[in-house]
């Protein structure tokens, strides 16, 4: 917005920077002209927030997909390697 | 089990504590399995990746020092193991994502009118969608390009550090986060499409 002044970011400016700002990893002043902005404008505030949704499921999706058993002969294997590994034949 | 919880778990099994042994390889077995599949796409080729990655990792532990470099020294082993499989599989087509494409519809610079979005605010608890919806959220990562798909699987579904996934994957850190930005975007768009649907249903 014009009285915000000439390092005032625009949407698509904020939009570039979303991923940083939600993981705290914009430069401090960077990180305050996007809070600035965000303060006053209702679609970045919507879609910040359906990006941070997404992003949550994506963290809670890790534990769904499972391998199947592991075999006793391939579990064998692996205490073999890992024995010999650690010098405990 | 969370950073610390891994790297305490590494650090047992490098000091050849056997109790930690069947607890290292359940873990790592299911995560390079997750990432494999959605890497290759093939249940069989992430069984075997899974598998392959885990011999490599005993035959090799002795070359790790560090238990707080190991969720990177085995990922980094089950990326290559992927791409041997890849080799002999069908490629994902190559294209980049662009933020144009990825931004959503709607009025962006005045603040009464909403985007045409789906409405985020009013969903049910992560965990709970995320098995929901874990349909749409598999095909969103799956149909990523694979330069953001493995980003992605690193930061988000892993939560690797922007260092670790810079090192597991030769990229620059600029690039991880490049990528993770428009990967983390195509999919937020993805399942965007799939609660407005839903909606609509
Ligand atoms: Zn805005």
């Amino acid at each position: 917005m014009e009285s915000q002044g000439h390092d005032a970011l625009a949407c698509s400016e904020v939009f570039e920077l979303l991923s940083d700002y939600l993981d705290g990893s914009l430069a401090p002043e960077d990180c305050e002209r996007v809070r600035r902005h965000i303060h006053d404008c209702a679609p970045c505030v919507e879609f910040l927030e359906s990006l941070r949704q997404s992003v949550s499921l994506c963290r809670e999706y890790g534990s769904i997909e499972r391998p199947a058993p592991l075999s006793p002969d391939v579990r064998e294997r692996l205490m073999e390697l890992y024995r010999r590994a650690t010098h405990q034949e | 089990m969370d950073r610390q919880q891994e790297i305490d778990l590494a650090r047992a099994v490098l000091g050849g504590d056997t109790a930690a042994f069947d607890q290292f390889v359940e873990l790592y077995r299911t995560k390079i399995f997750q990432y494999s599949y959605l890497m290759c796409g093939q249940r069989e080729d992430a069984e075997e990746v899974s598998q392959d990655t885990l011999l490599k990792v005993f035959e090799n532990l002795n070359q790790l020092r560090e238990p707080e470099r190991m969720k990177a020294w085995v990922f980094r082993i089950a990326k290559n193991a992927c791409l041997m499989k890849r080799r002999r599989s069908i490629f994902a087509p190559k294209y980049e994502l662009s933020l144009e494409d990825l931004m959503p519809p709607g009025e962006w610079h005045d603040g009464e009118r909403r985007l045409e979005i789906a409405d985020w605010k009013n969903l049910p608890d992560a965990e709970y969608l995320a098995r929901e919806m874990s349909g749409a959220l598999r095909k969103a990562i799956a149909e990523l390009p694979e330069i953001y798909r493995s980003v992605v699987l690193l930061r988000d579904l892993e939560e690797m550090t922007t260092e670790e996934a810079a090192e597991i994957l030769d990229l620059s850190i600029d690039a991880v986060k490049t990528r993770l930005h428009r990967g983390r975007l195509a999919i937020r768009k993805k399942l965007d499409d799939y609660l407005r649907t839903a909606e609509r249903v």
